[in-house]
This record gives structure tokens, C-alpha cells and sequence, in this order.
């Protein structure tokens, strides 16, 4: 005998079929009911929870920051200021030159201070080391250079833009 | 190993060590009376229900509060920043509302049963503190926005106390943090709502579950005269609680749509300077108490007033707590329908005080 030819007769052995059927059916429905009411409970909770992600994001989209009065910060030092949702590190070099990067280490996230008597970019939760100038990761576990934004420096302040 | 086995080995281990299989015999034998009024026993469990939610609307709240100075502004962000947080703020607002419609109607129902009788003193007596503490849920939350109306709630409401002789004052200046409604009141209303009260409330509450647990449903007089062969009952499990999951999908249903059809609004900032605005009045829970004291005081007017209206109010309060000591005896006799018209006195005088109260809003 083949294997339909058994499966027919178990069909044809349970009178009961029809209504397997049919429960199996109710029981898929009903289950499929109760998700779509716990997630439309879920999704106003996610969301709510989710709301300061969702404004650093939109805060992130920021390609420009203007930092107001910035062109009269002294050669050999740095301005901290926020770039969106992360910090960033305006520095007016001893050569007169300018550089805008961020200021978190690609390592595991620390913010990283300027240092102008070693002239270096360091990172001090696990010793690494940037280039002041091109950002570059010099020694140290960064896995990667800080990003550099273009800078523009006018009479009203200094202009960071992405690059 | 099938996983048939390994599921019955996981049970078997936890079983030797947690005594689960004690557990389940207990809730197979467990069963819920039958009869014309069961529709009552349900109450209970939806106040359980809506208390949960609002430990956890509460708790969703919690994430962007900010008591003290900032709390409107953090109101604010919470209603018009973030997204659906007014709707999870008006779900902690209703939802607290019908706890409290709950909760009365819960007690009501344990009174007209006379489900307080022995041994059931002390269900009624922490019910009593339950409700007490509820109470002051509703009360301390209510100022937490700070805006007009809250101000001038919490304002008027602590003026109660200041009623009660010689130490009134004193509790009043301590509740509020000084003389006035500023944001020290708010920050320790908020450590009395979101710590103090809970940690009385929870405990409690599980007592009161225990004793339930311990002493069954009490039947009504009606059911109890019958013979025991002709009582009905049904399981708990998984019958009755499947109704109550039903009762509580039910309230939730009627929740969320209160809480998105009518959104909780929002005032604007207290002002201390502001006058209080027009229509002014306490939440529906508390008109009637108000209500009973202005009529009162119109009675009886001045200082004589305030406090035979305290006094009165007081005793009244007393006596409905003590009633499982007067009402003791399994008879219908005297006393148990001097409590039963008692109950429907209270009945009446809080929807009638309610009903005065909100007729005379201006």
C-alpha cells in the first residue's frame, strides 16, 4: 500500500476531522489575534522608550555647527563643543593652523583630549594616541583615525562642517 | 532525550527544590464559589490588574521625570516630545481613576456580602489601609505635573489637615515642605509616590492576597443557608482564572480607549501668584469627603464647624472599620441590618455628596 492510501484511511477513520480542522484553524486565529494585540501594545512602549534615540538621530543629521566668536580662541588650545549628538575638538594649532575633529576615540568610545606641550591627541582610558593634524591613529588600540570636518574661520566665529 | 523527558526532568529538578508540584495541588483544589452574586468576585482581581499597570505606566513615566524645579517641563516633554508618552501618561491617569472606581466597588461588594465577618476581620481591616494608601496615591500623583490645577488641589487639600487641633498646622507644614505648595512639596510628594507608598502598599497588599488565598471566597448569607451538597463552585484553575484574564482584557480594552479617546490634559504652570481658576474641584474620589465638609461647615458655621464636621467624619470613617467587630454574628439578627443600612447610608451619602458637589461646580 502506499503512503496516501494510509493517509486517506486515517482521513476516512476520524469522523472528527472536520472539526480538527476547524479548531486547529480558531486556535491559529485566536493566536494570531493575541500577537497583533500585544504588539500594538508593544510598539507605543518601544517607541516611547526609544524617543531620545530617535532625537539623536535626527540631531546627528547635522551637517554644519557654527561656533560663534571661535575665531578668537588662542593658538595652542582647544575648544570642545557638540557636533550633533557627540563631541568634537575645535584646535588652533601653535602654527596658526586649524583642525576640527571628533573627539571620540574609535577604540571603545572615550572622549579624547588635545595636548599641546606633547603635541598629540590622547586618548586616556586606554593610552591611545592621535595626530593633532590629520587625526591619524598613531600608537596606542584606536583601530582608526577621528574623522576631520572642514573648517572655515570669519570675522563672526568658525564654521564646521562635515567633510 | 526526547524533549518531552527533558522538560519533565527540568520540572523535576526544580520541583525537589522549589515545591512546585505543592503549589499545583494547591491550585487544583482551589475553588470559587457559584451563585447570583459571583459577578462581584471579580473586582478584586481587576484592582490587582490595574495596579500593575500602574507599576508599569509609572515606571514609563519614571524614565523622563523630573521632580523638584523641572517637574511641568518634564511633563511637558513627556506629553508633547516624546513620542506617545501622552498616552502612556494618560494611561497611568485613568488607570488610576478606575482603580479607585475599582476599589470602591470591590469594598461595597465585600460589605453587602458581609465578606468581613470572622475570620475574614483582618481581609477587611487591610483592605481599609489598602484604600487609605491608594488614596494618597492618587493624592501625591496628583500634584506631580504641577501645573494649575495640581497646585491649587494639593493647596486646598492639605489645608485639611490643618483642621486637626494644635498639631494640625505642623502636619500640614511637614507634608508640604513649608507654608506654601512650591517645588519642595512636589519633590517629596514624588519620594512619597514613587518610594514611600509602594513600599507600604505592595506588602500589604500581599497579605491581603494571603488571607484570601487563606480563607477562600465568603458566600452571601443566601448561599451560605443552603446545604453544602447544593452549593456550586468551579475551579480556579484554569476556569476562574480564565474569567479573570477575560475581566482583565476587558479593562484593559476599556482603558485604552479612555486613555486615547480622552487624553489627559495638561494646564499651564503653577503660578504662586495666580488666582485659583474658575470650576476648580477635587477628583471625582475625593468630592464626596470635600462636599460633606462644606455642607458642614454651612451648618455649622466657624472653627465650631470645621471640627464637628472633622469629628463627625472621623467617627463615621471609625465605626465603617470597625463594622466586622459590631456585625459579628452568622444570623441575620438586629445588628446586621443596623450594618446593612448603614452601608446603603454610606451609598448614599457619597453619590449624593458627589452629585452636590459637582451640581454646585461654578
Amino acid at each position: 500500500m502506499s503512503k496516501t492510501a494510509i493517509a486517506e484511511n486515517i482521513v476516512q477513520e476520524n469522523p472528527e476531522n472536520g472539526d480538527v480542522k476547524t479548531r486547529r484553524a480558531f486556535l491559529a486565529a485566536a493566536g494570531a489575534a493575541g500577537v497583533c494585540y500585544a504588539a500594538a501594545l508593544a510598539y507605543p512602549v518601544y517607541r516611547y522608550l526609544a524617543s531620545p534615540s530617535e532625537m539623536a538621530l535626527s540631531a546627528s543629521a547635522v551637517t554644519e555647527v557654527t561656533l560663534k566668536d571661535a575665531q578668537k580662541l588662542p593658538a595652542g588650545s582647544v575648544l570642545m563643543f557638540k557636533f550633533g549628538p557627540s563631541p568634537a575638538m575645535l584646535i588652533h594649532h601653535e602654527d596658526g593652523q586649524w583642525v576640527a575633529l571628533t573627539a571620540v576615540c574609535t577604540h571603545l568610545g572615550c572622549t579624547v583630549q588635545y595636548e599641546p606641550q606633547a603635541d598629540r591627541i590622547h586618548c586616556a582610558c586606554h593610552g591611545g594616541v592621535y595626530n593633532p593634524y590629520t587625526g591619524a591613529n598613531v600608537s596606542g588600540p584606536p583601530p582608526k583615525p577621528l574623522k576631520l570636518f572642514k573648517v572655515a574661520v570669519n570675522a563672526a566665529g568658525v564654521e564646521v562642517s562635515r567633510a | 532525550m526526547t524533549t518531552k523527558t527533558m522538560a519533565s526532568n527540568v520540572y523535576g529538578w526544580m520541583d525537589e527544590r522549589l515545591g512546585l508540584s505543592e503549589l499545583a495541588a494547591f491550585a487544583r483544589k482551589k475553588t470559587v464559589p457559584v451563585h447570583a452574586q459571583s459577578f462581584w468576585y471579580y473586582w478584586g482581581g481587576i484592582t490587582l490588574f490595574l495596579f500593575m499597570l500602574q507599576c508599569f505606566t509609572g515606571v514609563l513615566l519614571l524614565v523622563y521625570y523630573r521632580p523638584g524645579v523641572e517637574a511641568y517641563e518634564s511633563v511637558r516633554q513627556i506629553t508633547f516630545v516624546m513620542n506617545f508618552g501622552w498616552l502612556i501618561r494618560s494611561a497611568h491617569a485613568w488607570a488610576a481613576n478606575l482603580m479607585m472606581f475599582s476599589i470602591l466597588v470591590h469594598m461595597f461588594s465585600v460589605f453587602f456580602m458581609k465578606a468581613y465577618r470572622k475570620p475574614r476581620e483582618f481581609g477587611w481591616l487591610s483592605g481599609m489601609v489598602l484604600l487609605a494608601i491608594a488614596a494618597c496615591f492618587g493624592f501625591s500623583g496628583y500634584l506631580l505635573p504641577m501645573d494649575e490645577l495640581s497646585y491649587f488641589a494639593t493647596k486646598v487639600g492639605l489645608q485639611i489637615p490643618v483642621a486637626i487641633p494644635w498639631i494640625g498646622p505642623a502636619i500640614a507644614n511637614m507634608l508640604r515642605g513649608g507654608p506654601d505648595v512650591t517645588e519642595f512639596t512636589v519633590q517629596r510628594f514624588f519620594a512619597l509616590h514613587v518610594v514611600v507608598l509602594p513600599a507600604l502598599f505592595i506588602p500589604l497588599l500581599a497579605f491581603h492576597l494571603w488571607l484570601v488565598q487563606r480563607h477562600g471566597n465568603a458566600v452571601p448569607e443566601s448561599e451560605e443557608a443552603k446545604p453544602a451538597n447544593e452549593r456550586k463552585s468551579m475551579p480556579f484553575m484554569p476556569n476562574f482564572l480564565r474569567k479573570d484574564i477575560a475581566m482583565w482584557i476587558i479593562s484593559l480594552n476599556v482603558l485604552a480607549l479612555l486613555a486615547s479617546v480622552f487624553p489627559w490634559a495638561l494646564g499651564k504652570p503653577y503660578d504662586s501668584l495666580a488666582p485659583a481658576p474658575m470650576g476648580i474641584h477635587p477628583e471625582w474620589y475625593f468630592m464626596s469627603p470635600f462636599e460633606m465638609l462644606k455642607l458642614l461647615g454651612s451648618v455649622l458655621p466657624g472653627e465650631a464647624g470645621e471640627i464637628a464636621g472633622m469629628l463627625l467624619f472621623t467617627l463615621g470613617i471609625v465605626l465603617w472599620i470597625l463594622i466586622p467587630f459590631y456585625d459579628t454574628s452568622k444570623e441575620s439578627g438586629r445588628r446586621a441590618r443596623i450594618a446593612h443600612y448603614f452601608g446603603l447610608l454610606a451609598v448614599f451619602a457619597l453619590v449624593a455628596t458627589t452629585v452636590i458637589g459637582y451640581w454646585t461646580i461654578r
